[in-house]
């Protein structure tokens, strides 16, 4: 048995690796990273990381003994030059590692800014991986000047870091909003609000024309003319799908690696999970950058692997942390035709409930908990609340959804 | 060091020595205990970190915050004055003995 090798050493691989050994499976599993750190949560990166608020071996998903006394082989630091289905071999250069299943959990890589509009000056970062952390966080110090590119999830939250560390910071988002690409108006006009509010200087419809310096960037051309002096660039434009190795292959690729619902490529004993993966969810092809997705689309695959035959059919969920916010996702929004604003039972908590017609799509709760679970669990019933009793606050949230099914555990 | 037990959803007992500074979660997820999956890695974002704190034990605990409670509002198969997210109990000396049960489901 040549056991099932995974491209890839992030939260997907470690989820599967996990799921393998816990359903017995006993060939060998290697999982092969190009990072020389062993599997580590990225969301933190962006987060309390960033602050200096966690060590890095608290990043860590499982000490690395895990990894031994479970059998697992780590091979980290190595980049896999090519994949062969026909041989069912992964080439490391000269080295070529058989497989009876392979599994592509290779990821996203961040867009970067382009190098003809100074991208690759010295001081310009993107964030995804520990490095990339490791080598910004010296140059966030109070009074420096930062220019975040791109209002999405990951610009808004080094945003706030930032600025909890005292830095200047601009933002600029060239779409008409932040968070166009993710959230409805309601969300992006009240997170616009929370980060004015902290000092961000927020613009919007503005687009980065390049950036100026000589070896190190020192200054910004905006799209309406606007020349900014800074000392230090995030760019937060985005991920493309890891999918170079798997399209060289002669696997099928579309936004990413295309898989059908049980995890499985175009390729006969390959199969693809997490960032990188494309999905058949409800009529289309899905692709989610979550930890969620990751672990259990992993965990799908591992299970199949060991013949479950199981289609992977997730809720999926999303979370991000700003200032003192705490942002929890139910669902996916896009389609929607009209949003319902419910305020929570705290100061401050507040939720955006998306519809389309009757139907509930997804929940955005801001330090709402109950409105999130509440959320989740009715759309994982594939059950719709009536708008109008969300936007009625005396309406109890707990009558809105059906009693669960009492579980009847003894302990 | 503390030492916690976790009695996992098959009715297993795992004896862990942790460390303070640790969370109760991530003692369960270093040593493979099943049952928690910390799908936020901590965050208090999930609550796929439920568990049942024995009888006792409680009012031993650091208290919750406002975060916590409401997500143990509505998260299904919470019984109050036992359920806690483990991700929120932080390891130290004065939790040496506790016993927490690790629920069939999370969600």
């Amino acid at each position: 048995m040549s056991g099932v090798i995974v491209i890839g050493a992030g939260q997907a691989a470690s989820a599967l690796a996990a799921k393998l050994r816990a359903g017995g499976y006993e060939a060998p599993v290697t999982l092969i990273g190009e990072e020389r750190d062993p599997p580590y949560q990225r969301p933190p990166l962006s987060k309390a990381y960033l602050l200096g608020e966690m060590p890095r071996d608290r990043l860590y998903l499982r000490p690395e003994s895990f990894y031994a006394e479970a059998g697992i082989t780590l091979r980290l630091g190595a980049p896999v030059t090519r994949i062969d289905p026909q041989a069912r071999r992964v080439h490391l250069g000269e080295e070529a590692l058989p497989f009876d299943h392979l599994v592509l959990a290779t990821g996203a890589r961040p867009r970067r800014l382009p190098a003809a509009i100074g991208g690759d000056l010295a001081g310009v970062f993107t964030l995804r991986g520990i490095a990339d952390i490791e080598a910004l966080a010296p140059l966030m110090r109070p009074g420096a000047r930062l220019l975040v590119v791109g209002g999405g999830y990951i610009g808004l939250e080094a945003a706030a870091v930032a600025r909890k560390l005292g830095l200047e910071v601009t933002l600029v988002e060239q779409s008409a909003r932040i968070l166009q690409r993710v959230a409805a108006r309601e969300t992006s006009d009240w997170f616009r609000a929370l980060h004015q509010s902290h000092g961000v200087e927020i613009r919007e419809g503005v687009g980065l024309a390049r950036l100026t310096g000589e070896t190190r960037v020192e200054g910004a051309e905006l799209s309406d003319g606007t020349r900014l002096r800074i000392d230090l660039v995030i760019a937060g434009i985005g991920v493309s799908p890891e999918s170079g190795l798997a399209d060289a292959a002669g696997i099928a690729c579309g936004n990413g690696i295309a898989v059908d619902a049980q995890g499985r490529t175009s390729a006969p004993g390959i199969w693809a999970a997490g960032d990188c993966a494309a999905f058949p969810w409800r009529g289309r092809q899905l692709r989610l950058e979550s930890v969620q997705n990751a672990i259990e689309q992993a965990e799908c695959v591992a299970a199949n692997i060991m013949g479950a035959g199981r289609a992977y059919d997730p809720h999926p969920w999303f979370w991000s942390d700003q200032y003192d916010v705490k942002l929890q996702i139910a669902g996916l929004g896009q389609g929607h035709d009209h949003v319902v604003t419910r305020p929570g039972k705290r100061a401050g908590s507040v939720s955006h409930w998306y519809f389309a017609g009757p139907r509930l799509l997804a929940v955005d709760a801001m330090n709402d908990p109950r409105a999130y679970m509440a959320g989740k669990r009715m759309l994982e019933q594939g059950r719709s609340p009536e708008a109008t009793e969300i936007a009625d606050p005396t309406q109890d949230l707990a009558a809105l959804m059906r009693a669960p099914a009492r579980q009847t555990e003894e302990s | 060091m503390a030492k916690i037990t976790y009695i996992d959803p098959q009715g297993a007992r795992h004896e862990i020595d942790l460390r303070p500074g640790m969370t109760v979660m991530e003692g369960a997820r270093d040593n493979d205990v099943p049952g928690i999956v910390a799908e936020c890695g901590g965050a208090c974002a999930c609550s796929t970190c439920h568990v049942y704190v024995a009888e006792g034990w409680a009012d031993r605990l650091p208290p919750m915050d406002p975060m916590e409670e409401d997500m143990l509002d509505f998260a299904p198969g919470v019984e109050p004055g036992r359920s806690r997210l483990s991700c929120q109990l932080t390891v130290s000396e004065a939790l040496d003995g506790l016993v927490v049960e690790v629920p069939q489901e999370q969600a």
